[in-house]
């Protein structure tokens, strides 16, 4: 009969996390290796992503103020580096760029990037961002490996350089054609930064649930002891 | 001093009196709680009933507060809800305590149908009990599908277009019957509406009031224990069952622990994978929905897979629907399919024990085929297991009545 009593939570465990492995998608993705607690990483990621990202994309349900106290920033530093579209630190990050204009301009709009590190993982967006290849058939000139037919431009060529697609189909892979600014290793810490901020503007308050998440618990466990005990009182005539 | 707690405990004893002649307080308690006599060998089993109370306030409550918040149209829903993770004090927690609720309100009511199986608590006398939890499950279906749409996101738009189009198989009325159900020709701005109506006022009132039958039926006839036998056939001279404890403070101060050891387990997911590998909050939910763009795998949330996996299990949509609307309603009928002279698996034969087993397994591994794509050697996978669902129920009156039972002891064990 005990069996029945460890076995059938432990299966049901053991197969909710199994299938996570089942459900992932085909694509190869390389790991981002991000850390959101690293709140310099994230610094370097909100200037990139101010420079890089915002003049096409919004993130609509993020307030530059509390970027600003989550990350350690001053008023004065929120005012020169980051906050180029804003008047007031309460706003949320706006597009430069209307959408409906770029709409127009690249066939569709360019996502909100609020969650779409919750949407789509850190893995996702820092293999698409390393995966664009020079395709002159194309209205952008590029493709890209990871989202085919992208209607997004490589906004960071200049930085990358360009890649060609190499090999066969099937064992399709690609190469840096002509170097940009950064080598290698500091392009993947670029997006590295980048796409730990959208991780961390995904949900901002991810650090401080942990946080509390562990005084919860250690409030649990204490209060557990004072329950055992008082159950072992109350029991203590009952044969 | 003396004097003064002597005085105090009078007045007290008044206002009690008071009360008691305009209402009756403490019979009540006595009744339900002070003197209601349960088994004092209940097991970790017997833990679900108490837990699912406990993750009902916690949704009644958090609930109400992200009503406060929460904006039912079809343009601010999702929006709102981001609103709450990022703006609302406190609205991060009280998001993830609703959302990882739902999910543990199901885990738990599993385990607790699953006791009932065990030791056959459906059986006679408790077959109306059984009948209302079913009811009870029934609903709770219904309210957490009603919610899930509710975030606005992709998954909560495709998922419920699935899930409502399945009424749509139902011959001559069915394309009637969807139109009624989203309001629209489509899911939208109105489906929106009439779901929040249902999720937050008509779903939980018939779930409260049902949960309250459920409790007053048990405690009319008396709770079941692991040995399946009746407790109340000995009392000592104050009437009070020899094997029974009163449910406070014995059971209550076991309940309390289970409650803490629960409570800490949720706050692991809470705090720490409030997304549980985007099981409990699917990934796709965190992208607006989309009318246009259809995601490539529609995937239900995960309690509802067992059930969706026999949905796909079988090509015609009209069978697969019906097959599903069976699995679901089956159980109900547990207290008449089953034969057996004994209530508990400790009584029972080898063919009852393996038969649960298998019932148990088959129920886990649809869930999971649920989860992956219909194809291949799934689509295989989900008709044997579905067999073996629907086995276990059909074949209930004749295995259950061959299979050898030992001896009930007299008194629990």
């Amino acid at each position: 009969m005990n069996s029945y009593k460890t076995i059938f939570p432990l299966v049901m465990i053991v197969i909710l996390f199994t299938t996570n492995i089942f459900a992932a998608t085909g694509k190869s993705l390389q790991n981002a290796n991000n850390d959101p607690q690293d709140i310099k990483s994230l610094q370097s990621g909100a200037r990139n992503f101010m420079n890089y990202c915002s003049g096409c994309h919004s993130a609509e349900y993020v307030r530059y103020n509390v970027i600003a106290s989550d990350l350690d920033l001053s008023d004065a530093q929120l005012q020169e580096n980051l906050m180029f579209n804003a008047q007031q630190p309460f706003e949320t990050i706006n597009a430069s760029m209307p959408s409906m204009d770029a709409a127009g301009w690249f066939g569709q709009a360019p996502p909100d990037l609020s969650l779409m590190a919750r949407a789509k993982s850190t893995d996702y967006i820092y293999s698409f961002l390393k995966s664009f290849y020079i395709d002159q058939s194309s209205p952008t000139g590029v493709d890209n490996l990871i989202l085919a037919g992208t209607s997004m431009p490589n906004v960071l060529w200049e930085l990358q350089g360009h890649q060609v697609m190499i090999g066969e189909q099937g064992s399709e892979h690609l190469e840096l054609s002509n170097p940009g600014k950064m080598s290698e290793e500091e392009f993947d810490i670029f997006l590295r930064d980048t796409v730990n901020f959208l991780e961390y503007i995904s949900e901002p308050i991810r650090n401080a649930r942990r946080a509390l998440g562990i005084k919860v618990l250690m409030f649990l466990a204490f209060f557990l002891i004072l329950a055992y005990l008082l159950k072992k009182e109350i029991w203590k005539d009952v044969n | 001093m003396a004097n003064n707690e002597k005085k105090q405990s009078e007045n007290s004893n008044k206002l009690l009196n008071w009360i008691d002649e305009r209402f009756p307080y403490t019979e009540t308690m006595r009744y339900h709680i002070t003197e209601y006599y349960a088994s004092k060998n209940f097991n970790f089993w017997y833990v679900f009933g108490v837990l699912a109370m406990v993750i009902l306030v916690i949704q009644l409550f958090t609930g109400i507060f992200l009503t406060m918040n929460y904006k039912p149209s079809a343009t601010d829903a999702f929006s709102s809800v981001e609103y709450i993770m990022r703006d609302v004090e406190w609205g991060w927690l009280i998001r993830y305590m609703h959302s990882t609720g739902a999910s543990f309100f199901f885990i738990v009511v599993y385990l607790h149908m699953f006791r009932a199986m065990l030791y056959g608590s459906y059986k006679k006398p408790r077959e109306l009990i059984w009948i209302i939890g079913m009811l009870i499950f029934i609903v709770l279906m219904a309210e957490a599908f009603a919610g899930y749409l509710l975030p606005w996101g992709q998954m909560s738009y495709w998922g419920a277009q699935v899930i409502i189009s399945i009424f749509g198989a139902i011959p001559f009325i069915g394309e009637a019957l969807v139109e009624i159900i989203r309001g629209d020709y489509s899911i939208s701005d109105i489906t929106l509406n009439r779901f929040f109506a249902l999720h937050v006022i008509a779903l939980p009132l018939a779930l409260v009031a049902l949960i309250f039958v459920h409790i007053v039926a048990l405690h009319e006839v008396g709770s079941n224990n692991p040995d399946g036998i009746d407790i109340k056939k000995y009392k000592n001279e104050e009437g009070i069952p020899i094997d029974g404890v009163a449910f406070h403070p014995y059971h209550t101060s076991k309940d309390l622990v289970a409650i803490i050891i629960f409570l800490m387990i949720f706050s692991m997911v809470v705090f720490f994978a409030p997304e549980m590998g985007g099981y409990f909050l699917e990934y796709s939910n965190f992208e607006k929905a989309n009318p246009m763009a259809t995601p490539e795998h529609i995937v239900p949330v995960w309690y509802f897979t067992p059930f969706y996996a026999l949905l796909r299990a079988v090509p015609d949509k009209l069978g697969g629907a019906i097959l599903m609307g069976l699995a679901v309603i089956l159980p109900l009928f547990l207290p008449w399919l089953d034969r057996a002279k004994v209530k508990s698996i400790r009584y029972r034969g080898w063919i009852y024990k393996t038969a649960l087993s298998l019932f148990a397994i088959s129920f886990i591994a649809l869930g999971v085929l649920g989860v992956l794509p219909a194809e291949g050697v799934y689509i295989l996978l989900a008709r044997i297991f579905g067999i073996l669902y629907f086995g276990f129920f059909i074949l209930m009156p004749y295995y259950t009545k061959i299979d050898k039972t030992k001896p009930v002891p007299d008194r629990v064990t």
